[in-house]
């Protein structure tokens, strides 16, 4: 897998964040702004949400973004692709050099199915995006994110591959400490992420751990 | 009790069907003249916040295409409707659906002033018209499937259509766990490299279906399935 490390220094960045496992970040990102997401401690599923900021309704589409670029996973030069065909941002750094596309989020619900009826109270993903989607009420027009506004996300650093007989699997994480992945936004957008608690399955090396959001304003390069 | 059919009826290329599917009756697609897609979306129809769930559908079965045996979840851990039969053995979850850009680059405009009900039509627009009939919007659409076309995926992640994959005959039926408001449309596959716009015809069948066994083929294709068969039915009680 090619890297491609970016020329932006951290000591230039605008707004910097650490986002502790198990909870939700939701920030707007104006256009032309870079943004990183760093993998501070390695093999964590960092689970995001992107959105036209204008209008919430034009949000990351997981299937036109895999459609129009012709290949499941996101690496640099990997544009994220809204449901009304937009650009909403370009990966322009990756050091990890594969993201995925196919795994969603973990939920209650679904680790109930995936691994015992009694996993329903272990923290799960969908929660977060819901606590982060429910405190959020800077809409363009005062609108709030709510459930119906929780589509497919992206997982940066988590590795879920698919064989071409069609089996999909959860893999250990080929990310390492330090490794990151940066985004310029093409537009105004808005920002979901929940960073993933999963205990159950390898995506976080059954070890969730903290990650740092770097922002830098468009002028920066 | 025998499957008894209730009806059939055919869509034509570029139509957009729907139906709130009940527990107990099973609808099956035919692909009468070959190489049809139909694409497809599923709520449930009580509660239409809980909708299909493609990535919770995938990982708890641990694949990326669409057969007999799997079934499709909702958001909720609950099945809506189980892939009963499947003459074919792939159906495409990944690659969603038309729209209007792609469909106007692709084969050129045509508005119905001129080509009447020749025009060129898009899945994107057929799913979100159909969802207002039932005051849906565009938030209430996530990601869809498509049965009768076959998208592969390589070792380093490409997508690769497969050509001719449906021949005339082909066929597939869902059997609804809960009512289900199943939207099918039947332009075509987005990733169909013919440059001819020539949406096909599928022809449906709904019929009434004995209730499902615990042990039936969808339940117990893997543990997930079954786990997942079970929070249904605590729902239904």
């Amino acid at each position: 897998m090619a890297l491609t490390p970016s020329p932006l220094d951290p000591a230039a960045a605008s707004r910097r964040f650490t986002v502790k496992a198990g909870d939700p970040f939701v920030h707007e990102i104006g256009r032309g702004q870079y943004v990183r997401i760093v993998d501070l401690e390695g093999n964590q599923a960092v689970d995001t949400l992107f959105y036209n900021a204008d209008n919430y309704a034009d949000r990351y589409s997981a299937q036109d973004t895999i459609r129009t670029q012709g290949n499941i996973y996101l690496t640099a030069g990997s544009q994220l692709i809204s449901t009304e065909g937009n650009v909403l941002l370009t990966i322009v750094a990756d050091t990890c050099g594969r993201h995925d596309t196919l795994g969603g989020a973990c939920a209650a619900e679904s680790n109930m199915v995936r691994y015992d009826i009694g996993k329903r109270y272990m923290h799960a993903c969908r929660n977060t995006f819901l606590k982060g989607a429910i405190a959020w009420e800077h809409g363009p027009r005062g609108e709030r994110l709510d459930k119906c506004d929780l589509t497919s996300n992206i997982n940066f650093f988590m590795n879920v591959p698919v064989t071409p007989e069609g089996r999909l699997t959860f893999e250990d994480g080929i990310s390492e400490p330090g490794k990151y992945v940066e985004l310029r936004s093409e537009m105004k957008t808005l920002m979901v992420i929940s960073n993933c608690p999963q205990l159950n399955n390898p995506c976080n090396g059954y070890n969730p751990t903290p990650v740092e959001i770097l922002i830098w304003d468009a002028d920066v390069l | 009790m025998e499957a008894s059919t209730l009806w059939k009826e055919t869509i034509p290329g570029a139509g957009t069907w729907s139906h709130i599917l009940k527990r107990g009756t099973a609808l099956r697609l035919m692909d009468t003249e070959g190489g049809a897609n139909v694409g497809a979306y599923f709520l449930n129809a009580a509660l239409p916040a809980e909708r299909f769930n493609l990535p919770d559908t995938l990982k708890a079965q641990h694949t990326a295409k669409l057969t007999r045996g799997h079934v499709l979840m909702s958001d909720m851990g609950r099945i809506l409707c189980s892939i009963t039969e499947d003459s074919l053995g792939w159906h495409d979850p990944l690659s969603g659906c038309s729209n209007a850009a792609l469909v106007a680059k692709k084969y050129g405009q045509a508005d119905y002033q001129e080509h009447r009900n020749a025009w060129h039509q898009n899945a994107y627009d057929g799913f979100l018209i159909e969802l207002a009939k039932y005051g849906l919007g565009s938030r209430d659409l996530q990601a869809t499937v498509n049965f009768f076309s076959k998208v592969s995926v390589s070792q380093d992640g490409a997508l690769k259509y497969a050509e001719a994959h449906s021949p005339a005959g082909s066929f597939v039926e869902l059997r609804a766990e809960l009512d289900t408001l199943v939207i099918l449309n039947t332009c075509q596959h987005p990733l169909d490299p013919s440059p001819v716009y020539a949406p096909k015809p599928v022809e449906l069948v709904v019929s009434r279906v004995p209730p499902p066994a615990d042990d039936d083929y969808c339940f117990t294709y893997r543990p997930e399935n079954g786990r997942a068969w079970l929070l249904t039915q605590r729902y239904l009680l």
